[in-house]
């Protein structure tokens, strides 16, 4: 074992912050991108698609890397699968979003200008959920006895999510103006960002045993 | 022949690097905390200074229990003690080293008629007793200071990894230390009285007593043992049989390092007997069980879930079942080698009710009337001499220790050569003055040569109050009697 350890570790906790500011950013860009999208701006929603997909491939090249890293230099040993399976978990959001701004610009939904609100609202509660996720991520490497203090507001997050999911998609099907292909469709719209707070709680589940594995 | 005669300490000391060493470095290595390489090469340097620096003091101990004055006799008795860790270890049973040794240096000391000190026997038990009790106790204190240490500093996960790094390899280094210092009496103690090397001194830096070159050839059979076999035990013991965390790994080693520290450093018993504390004995104990011990300590902490109890059954038992092994196959080995192949496995110490002896005995108000019909008899060994001893109802304990003390025939010859082979390391010029004043003379009994130089010399002379100064005295007498001894053998 030689110092260069030392700088190996900087180098790692370093390269997961940045990860982490990836999965966070991603957020915010599913965010502003949603809003261009309701308020017609085309222009600025392909930026924040192109913006989105750029900030998706630097995060995969990031995860690969620190995986690599970890495996190859046998760092933290004992909480190496942990740590991977969470930084994989972490991906599978940031992919998320991106797949969500992506079916926007596939298939173009007509939302009626009555749900803009709640469509917001609902993207508003993914994104608390997903980035109190990430704050939740970054206590467990640098602060383990904080992961409570976030963890529970994704759980609170996703309920919000929940419930304004519910009340959108009973919108959607008592609108007698729509045909029943574009109540589905903006059902299936619904669910998909939905899913993305669904799947913050599973990684806050899962986070919890790795907290509980780790104290002493 | 001394080489081959050497063998089986050798053996038992690479056994001993094959097994121990992965309780210092197995949890760190099979997690893949430390590389092996690292860790053999940490384990190996420190276990020879631990033995070459602390080596003595335990050793001493085993040496009061009984001192195997031949070298046929100490190849048996580290043979024997090899032997019974092999079958019980076989047997899965958590064996120790320190049991099996002494085992085997009670059966020679049955066999050769020598008196077993209970004292030292007594000792030596009960410290196997306190060990793993006491290495609980010290990693329930490390384990709360750690963790205090952890939630206050509020450390990272790379941070926290990093410093248990560090922290392994530095307890690991001083659990080597501590494991070269109290084990290598298991392993060569039974050598130092019939050691055939003299004191090497480097430029008057510092001197290599024999018994230190010993215990730096045992070290090197330890280190042998960790680079040739522990690889395996430790990827066994870091994986199966108890699944640690690397940082309770920490405090595991750490305690038991700091256990067998404490049996095994002189300074630190000097250290309490000079703040009038009672002073720890220095006991070669078992590393295994000071680790289990440790673990036990974790785990009574957290609820005593998962204590394997059984362990602490099977323990217990080895306490009594490995020394007995031992005792019977080093008495029955003795027997063979001594009757079969006609070699020397004791070198009898004969005892005599001298005049000079009576006189020295009835001088102290021991009553030794009913021993008058035996004045002038010689007696084949110590035990002959106890048994007709005990017969005497008014003796008490410390009167037959000193009438053995005061009949141990000795025969010292202080020729010049042998006055001038004397390492002035060790004893200067001027405490030798004494000596030559004496050369030609012959001396029966040990207690004559030390009267005769306490009269012409102050630094012959013991001090009333001083422990550390008699003690270095009781020494030097010793390495002047095995020089004169052997003339006169």
């Amino acid at each position: 074992m030689d110092f260069q350890i030392i700088k190996r570790k900087l180098e790692i906790g370093k390269r997961i912050d940045d990860f982490l500011d990836n999965v966070s950013e991603s957020g915010l860009l599913f965010k502003l991108g949603v809003d261009s999208y309701l308020k017609g701006n085309v222009e600025s929603f392909e930026k924040k698609l192109e913006d989105i997909t750029h900030t998706e491939n630097q995060g995969d090249s990031l995860r690969r890397s620190l995986e690599e890293q970890l495996f190859m230099q046998t760092l933290i040993p004992e909480s190496r699968g942990d740590v991977l399976e969470l930084l994989e978990n972490m991906d599978t959001l940031l992919d998320r979003f991106k797949g969500a701004v992506w079916r926007f610009e596939i298939e173009c939904p007509t939302i009626p200008v009555e749900m803009h609100k709640d469509f917001s609202e609902l993207v508003e509660c993914v994104v608390n959920a997903v980035e109190a996720m990430v704050r939740s991520t970054r206590a467990f490497f640098k602060d383990v006895a904080a992961v409570a203090d976030h963890m529970h507001k994704v759980s609170y997050w996703e309920k919000q999510s929940d419930k304004v999911s519910t009340r959108l998609q009973r919108n959607i099907f008592r609108q007698n103006d729509l045909q029943l292909s574009h109540k589905l469709q903006l059902r299936d719209f619904v669910i998909h960002v939905d899913q993305i707070a669904d799947q913050a709680e599973d990684v806050a589940d899962k986070m919890s045993i790795y907290v509980i594995k780790r104290s002493l | 022949m001394l080489a081959f005669f050497m063998s089986s300490g050798l053996f038992l000391g690479w056994s001993l690097g094959a097994n121990d060493a992965s309780n210092v470095f197995g949890t760190a290595v099979g997690s893949k905390m430390i590389r092996f390489k690292t860790a053999a090469v940490w384990c190996s340097i420190f276990v020879v200074l631990g033995a070459v620096i602390s080596g003595a003091g335990a050793s001493h101990t085993l040496g009061r229990l009984g001192s195997v004055n031949a070298l046929a006799g100490a190849f048996i008795v580290a043979f024997s003690a090899a032997v019974s860790v092999y079958l019980m270890t076989k047997a899965r049973y958590p064996v120790s080293t320190s049991q099996a040794i002494v085992g085997a240096i009670l059966g020679w000391n049955f066999f050769s008629g020598s008196l077993t000190d209970y004292h030292s026997l007594t000792e030596i038990v009960s410290t196997w007793m306190v060990c793993p009790i006491l290495s609980a106790l010290i990693a329930i204190i490390i384990y709360k200071g750690v963790v205090f240490c952890i939630n206050t500093f509020k450390l990272g996960l790379f941070s926290q990894d990093l410093l248990t790094r560090y922290g392994l390899l530095l307890v690991g280094a001083f659990g080597s230390y501590s494991l070269g210092a109290n084990n290598i009496a298991n392993v060569m103690g039974v050598f130092v009285p019939v050691s055939p090397f003299s004191d090497i001194s480097f430029y008057g830096w510092f001197t290599l007593s024999s018994a230190q070159q010993l215990f730096f050839i045992g070290a090197l059979a330890i280190a042998a043992g960790v680079f040739t076999y522990s690889r395996r035990v430790m990827a066994t013991v870091g994986e199966g049989i108890f699944k640690l965390s690397p940082v309770a790994a920490f405090v595991v080693v750490f305690a038991h390092s700091v256990v067998l520290f404490l049996f095994a450093s002189q300074r630190m018993q000097h250290l309490l007997i000079h703040i009038g504390l009672p002073p720890i004995p220095l006991v070669p104990v078992s590393s295994s069980q000071a680790i289990v011990g440790a673990v036990i300590g974790i785990g009574l902490l957290k609820g005593g879930r998962g204590i394997r109890w059984r362990t602490l059954g099977g323990i217990s038992s080895s306490w009594v079942v490995t020394p007995v092994i031992a005792a019977v196959l080093s008495f029955i080995s003795l027997f063979f080698l001594q009757n079969v192949f006609e070699q020397e496995v004791y070198r009898n110490v004969k005892y005599a009710l001298t005049q000079e002896a009576v006189a020295r005995i009835q001088k102290v108000q021991i009553s030794v009337k009913g021993l008058q019909p035996f004045f002038g008899q010689e007696f084949a060994n110590a035990r002959r001499l106890h048994d007709l001893l005990s017969t005497q109802k008014m003796l008490r304990a410390q009167d037959l220790d000193f009438i053995l003390a005061s009949t141990k025939i000795e025969n010292l010859t202080l020729s010049a050569p042998q006055i001038d082979s004397i390492n002035r390391q060790l004893i200067t010029e001027q405490a030798i003055l004494p000596l030559r004043e004496l050369e030609g003379r012959v001396f029966k009994h040990r207690w004559q040569l030390e009267d005769a130089l306490a009269e012409k010399s102050l630094y012959w002379r013991p001090k009333k109050d001083g422990r550390n100064h008699n003690a270095n005295l009781a020494k030097r007498i010793d390495y002047i009697c095995n020089i004169f001894r052997s003339e006169g053998d």
